[in-house]
């Protein structure tokens, strides 16, 4: 049962994937990397890990997703088709990445995974407490560090998309 | 008070002045206070001179009959091993405190004629810092206790020849004059460097007290270390040692520098190149005397004999047929000096055996004394004259009267005619030499006569010779530059009796001994007679215009004319390096410098630049070829790991 | 873990992700098209993980939080990128990539 969702998820969003990369309407690639990005929300809660799985939707498919949407809006001309790279690349690249992808599934396949076999639910109070415990394998400082890093970012982002419109006009 | 702490303050006070005049130059505008300053400081030190001479030569420097040496300041700058260093300090000693009294007198003197002679000059103040800078160097060096930092202030008193030498850098030959001193000394540095490097390793110590201690002598006549062309190394050292003193004292073959050296300014030329720094080699050479002596049976010491003499004779010969007169001052400053050398090397070591090397120390004493009155004397009469020829002058001593007697005394001085100072000191030589090897003694003898020719030759064209009517009147109208010149001469008319015997304070043993100046021995006499002659020969031929001295010169043909061209000794050089070593030796160094080694380094930058050149489409600014050739890196790289199994 | 499911197949999977992203990167000429596959590829790293610490380590958390942070990494990284392709746009009117080419001086 559980094996037939995951084939199907994994189709479904490596289809939505397949689309995302190919389409020529960017607002179209945002909606498909919505669709694989709630796929990908899914195989988190079929790997029992429920909080991942919510952070997944609530992260990516809500602010991540707004993000893009919002900066689609400002910057493209929704419904245009964007500029195609020539066919001669495309192969090129396309060639380039199925070796590169035959090298990492030949690792894969040749590899004996030591797979252990209990199966145990992540509890949100387990990751909370690894993630602000002080002790042996606790996060609290990474933890931090991160929340630094998005008070930072979020200023950086602000104070690059600010308009410098006059300095613009000048240069040009 | 015998501690000599004070001598430091000898070389210390010229420094001080010329720090300050040399560092705040700007701010000397005003003449009298640069020559103040400096005249000041080398008034102080040359009291502190004769004050240590005192104490030294009468009070306490004798103990149990023999000069001991006191080291007041004594610092150790560099430790090489257990036995080897370089050490800062004063030695006193009778030589050096011989030499304190010389160079600081003549400083004083050269001081306080620059006052006048330099009146006006627009770079009064960095003159007198270049003079107090000489002074500085030279006192260093005479206080020297090592061998190694008698080299450092030997090459310093180079470098303030070469600046005074060069003082008028707007003329184009006092440019080339000062470079030529600085190479030719330079070059011989190098061979004293060499000689310096050798004895620190063969002897194992810089210290000039204990390199001349008997102990040491008898260590190296044990180890005299390997042997190379028959001579040991240390002998071989000595010899260099001297290339390095004989470059300083413009011994043949390396005086080529010093008649150019004139073109300084005249209180320039007393200074150094006829009183103090060109009988550096003289000093270094009497420095080391035990050594000399001691080492390979003085073997090195008979070169320098040879050498002297040859030099003194050389130059006389030359002296005899230059117009310049500040030319033939310098031609007889290397024959003077060409005596010392020959003193020092025929002279023995214990007692009277240290004839010579007292009557070589006696002998520097003096000249300094008249060598320098002389330039000065010849600064007065080229400041009246504004020319350096002798065809320019004559008939001058009714208008230069004070110079003219000044210059006879001198001139007397230097020819050996008693009782002036050059009498003594040149006798001694002569006596010496005779005891010693004939050819030598006659060689000395015959440049006496020679010296006293070309030196009277001199005084009758300048002061006699005729009447002559002048644009200018020349006068004497700088009491600056009359007191030296008249203090100096006073010092050569009593200088040789107040001083004799001169072994009382310059021995080689350091034992004073003592001695009569038998003025009756036929030696003495035959000089005077030889001298007399000279003297004689150029009042016939020069005291009127006459038609003598170009018959004289037809006479002798070839002779006169190869002398008057300087035996092209400068010829001889400039085709050694400019044919030989220029363009046999150091072109194709240039070509292979220029082609081969640059080639290489042209050919790196050019590969580089070409590669560049055909790869730098690689950086085309679009992310994803750049995100390719990672990828293409990562394939690379995977590869390698999984299928070589790094 | 997934009930008849090996790592193998997931890691698969995670790979097909990945690549086909890279794919995207290497061949879109649009900056925000090439942002949204970098988004593919991010999100099958934190996929990755997670199954590496289900199907190794169970019990274990340390996976899981290393695809938190990826996540919140993932999201600073975007809106930092797309304040850049704002500004890109303002400068020169499009958010092709060739009009970054200049960057390269």
């Amino acid at each position: 049962m559980e094996s037939i969702l995951f084939y199907i998820l994994a189709v479904i969003i490596l289809t939505a994937a397949l689309f995302t990369v190919t389409t020529v309407k960017i607002y179209r690639a945002v909606l498909y990397l919505l669709i694989a990005l709630l796929g990908i929300a899914g195989l988190y809660f079929l790997m029992d890990y429920d909080f991942m799985g919510a952070v997944q939707l609530s992260v990516y498919a809500g602010g991540v997703m707004v993000l893009f949407v919002y900066a689609v809006m400002l910057t493209e001309k929704v419904g245009e088709p964007v500029r195609k790279i020539a066919l001669f690349r495309r192969i090129i690249a396309a060639v380039t990445v199925l070796l590169l992808m035959g090298l990492a599934l030949y690792a894969i396949w040749n590899f004996d995974f030591p797979t252990a076999s209990n199966n145990k639910p992540t509890t949100i109070n387990r990751v909370g407490e690894v993630l602000l415990s002080t002790g042996d394998g606790g996060f609290i400082l990474p933890f931090e560090v991160i929340s630094v890093l998005l008070l930072s970012v979020m200023v950086g982002a602000i104070v690059i998309a600010k308009s410098k419109k006059s300095k613009i006009e000048n240069h040009d | 008070m015998s501690d000599y702490s004070w001598v430091i303050w000898i070389p210390v006070l010229p420094l001080a002045s010329f720090l300050l005049l040399g560092l705040f130059n700007r701010y000397f505008r005003k003449e009298p206070i640069a020559a103040y300053i400096g005249m000041l400081s080398l008034g102080i030190a040359w009291v502190l001179s004769l004050y240590t001479a005192y104490q030294y030569y009468f009070v306490s420097g004798i103990q149990n009959g023999k000069y001991i040496p006191y080291l007041p300041f004594r610092w150790e700058w560099l430790q090489f091993s257990d036995h080897l260093s370089i050490e800062l300090g004063t030695l006193i000693d009778p030589v050096s405190v011989m030499m304190l009294v010389v160079v600081t007198t003549i400083s004083f003197m050269v001081q306080i004629y620059s006052r006048g002679y330099m009146h006006g000059d627009s770079g009064f103040a960095r003159f007198y810092a270049y003079l107090s800078l000489f002074s500085f160097s030279m006192l260093s060096l005479v206080l020297a206790n090592n061998l190694f930092q008698i080299y450092i202030f030997w090459e310093l008193v180079g470098v303030s020849s070469f600046l005074l030498i060069g003082y008028y850098f707007e003329k184009p030959s006092a440019i080339a004059a000062s470079k030529k001193a600085f190479i030719v000394t330079r070059f011989a540095d190098f061979f004293f460097l060499t000689g310096i490097l050798l004895i620190g390793y063969f002897a194992g110590t810089f210290d000039i007290e204990t390199l001349n201690s008997m102990q040491t002598l008898k260590w190296i006549g044990a180890h005299p270390g390997p042997v190379f062309m028959g001579l040991s190394a240390v002998t071989w050292a000595l010899i260099l040692i001297f290339i390095g003193g004989a470059g300083k004292s413009a011994m043949f073959p390396l005086h080529i520098w010093l008649p150019d050296a004139m073109e300084g300014p005249t209180p320039v030329s007393a200074l150094i190149h006829a009183a103090t720094m060109v009988v550096a080699g003289v000093f270094l050479v009497a420095r080391l005397f035990p050594l000399y002596y001691f080492t390979g049976d003085g073997f090195t010491l008979r070169i320098v004999a040879v050498v002297g003499a040859f030099s003194a004779l050389f130059a006389a010969v030359i002296a005899l047929t230059q117009e310049d007169i500040k030319r033939v001052l310098a031609y007889s400053t290397m024959s003077q000096i060409g005596y010392m050398m020959m003193a020092l090397g025929v002279s023995g070591y214990e007692g009277h055996e240290g004839m010579g090397y007292m009557a070589g120390m006696f002998h520097l004493f003096t000249h300094a004394m008249f060598k320098a009155l002389l330039f000065l004397a010849a600064g007065i009469i080229i400041h009246a004259v504004h020319s350096n020829y002798m065809k320019d002058m004559g008939g001058l001593k009714k208008y230069l009267p004070v110079t003219h007697w000044m210059f006879l005394f001198a001139a007397l001085a230097i020819s050996g005619i008693p009782p002036f100072a050059g009498f003594y000191s040149k006798d001694e030589i002569l006596h010496a030499a005779f005891k010693y090897n004939t050819i030598i003694w006659f060689t000395g003898f015959f440049v006496a006569g020679l010296t006293a020719f070309y030196m009277f030759r001199l005084f009758f064209r300048i002061f006699y010779n005729g009447e002559r009517t002048y644009e200018h009147p020349p006068k004497e109208n700088s009491k600056f530059m009359l007191f030296p010149v008249v203090f100096l001469g006073i010092l050569t008319i009593s200088a040789g009796w107040i001083f004799t015997p001169f072994s009382l304070y310059v021995s080689p043993t350091r034992e004073p001994f003592s001695y009569e100046v038998h003025y009756f021995s036929p030696l003495v006499l035959g000089s005077v007679l030889v001298a007399l002659t000279g003297i004689g020969l150029a009042y016939l031929m020069y005291y009127k215009p006459t038609d003598y001295p170009s018959r004289v010169a037809r006479a002798f043909g070839k002779l006169y004319f190869w002398a008057k061209n300087k035996f092209y000794v400068d010829e001889f050089y400039l085709f050694v390096t400019k044919k030989i070593i220029f363009d046999k030796i150091a072109r194709p160094f240039a070509w292979f410098d220029r082609h081969v080694v640059d080639g290489m380094m042209n050919a790196i930058g050019n590969t580089t630049l070409w590669i560049s050149e055909k790869i730098k489409f690689i950086q085309s600014g679009r992310m994803q070829e750049y995100g390719m050739y990672f990828i293409y890196g990562v394939v690379f790289l995977v590869m390698v790991y999984y299928f070589f199994n790094f | 873990m997934i009930e008849g499911i090996s790592i193998q197949l997931i890691l698969t999977f995670t790979t097909l992700l990945f690549f086909i992203g890279l794919y995207g990167f290497l061949t879109r000429t649009n900056l925000i098209g090439m942002l949204i596959s970098l988004e593919l590829m991010l999100n099958s790293e934190a996929v990755n993980f997670v199954a590496f610490n289900q199907y190794l380590y169970p019990g274990k958390l340390q996976g899981s939080i290393f695809s938190l942070f990826i996540i919140a990494l993932a999201a600073a990284e975007t809106a930092l990128a797309l304040a850049i392709i704002l500004q890109v746009f303002k400068m020169t009117g499009s958010t092709d990539v060739k009009e970054v080419k200049d960057l390269k001086y």
